[in-house]
């Protein structure tokens, strides 16, 4: 692993740890090192230098909420809000708890996009009408609720030549 | 923030960008907003709740629930919310001019 200035760079070793830490945390530096013939401590101390540089940001444990009984509807809040404002309001939807991701985005007009998760329309509806309608500079709101996921996963670092398969 | 305003919406979390502060502001915004809006919210009782419990009006908002109860919809009911409205707020002004 180089660094240059903010960006760092990563050598194939690195890639393909990061690329199995993402499929399985919870795998051990030796299982690693045995799938990439290599030392343990050749892995740790990899691991540790993404730690320490930012690279890797955090592990975490993703729950399914309806097989603990919080069953959860997900929706889609597009904000459109008085460009003086959209900075004020995207920062102040980011610390929401039921709010899973928010940016700022821009088409036609700048517009923040809100993930949002409840435990049912009327609790959405009424966080959209209690806590964000009323925020200063909204004009207006669009919520799309999700029927279905067809796809949903985070970055995955893959080698290149998965990458070009995927092009073909 | 209005926190005590009331915002319109035409169905579960769109937000029209239109709210009414008070009950005057209320008669202005009913015959600007989205018709669908007013059949939203009349079918979710939430003119009643807001009129009763934010304004602290009983009366307007026992008149208002028979408009759900009728079903009236589309533009019949924003003349009939905007004529019960206007009403209410003749009898009121004389009260508070007193």
């Amino acid at each position: 692993m180089k660094s240059k200035g903010q960006e760092i760079s990563l050598d194939e070793l690195d890639k393909q740890i990061l690329r199995l830490l993402q499929e399985n945390a919870k795998q051990t530096y030796g299982e690693i090192g045995a799938k990439l013939n290599v030392a343990h401590s050749t892995v740790y101390d990899r691991i540790q230098k993404m730690e320490h540089s930012g690279v890797i940001t955090k592990y975490e444990a993703l729950v399914d909420a309806e097989k603990i009984g919080i069953p959860l509807i997900t929706a889609q809040m597009t904000i459109t809000a008085d460009p003086k404002e959209t900075e004020n309001i995207a920062v102040k939807m980011a610390r929401f708890g039921q709010v899973l991701e928010v940016a700022t985005s821009f088409s036609e007009e700048l517009v923040i996009t809100v993930k949002v998760v409840a435990k049912d329309q009327a609790e959405l509806h009424s966080f959209v009408a209690r806590s964000v309608a009323p925020l200063p500079g909204v004009l207006r709101i669009r919520t799309a609720i999700v029927t279905r996921k067809y796809k949903e996963e985070r970055f995955n670092i893959s080698p290149e030549k998965n990458l070009s398969r995927q092009k073909e | 923030m209005r926190e005590e305003a009331f915002y319109f919406f035409t169905s579960i979390g769109n937000y029209t960008g239109q709210s009414a502060a008070s009950l005057e502001e209320f008669l202005q915004k009913i015959k600007d907003v989205d018709i669908k809006s007013l059949e939203f919210h009349l079918f979710r009782e939430d003119f009643e709740k807001w009129v009763a419990q934010t304004l602290g009006d009983s009366k307007l908002a026992e008149e208002i629930s028979y408009l759900r109860v009728q079903k009236v919809a589309g533009n019949a009911l924003r003349d009939r919310l905007y004529f019960i409205v206007s009403r209410r707020l003749k009898e009121l002004k004389p009260a508070s001019t007193r």
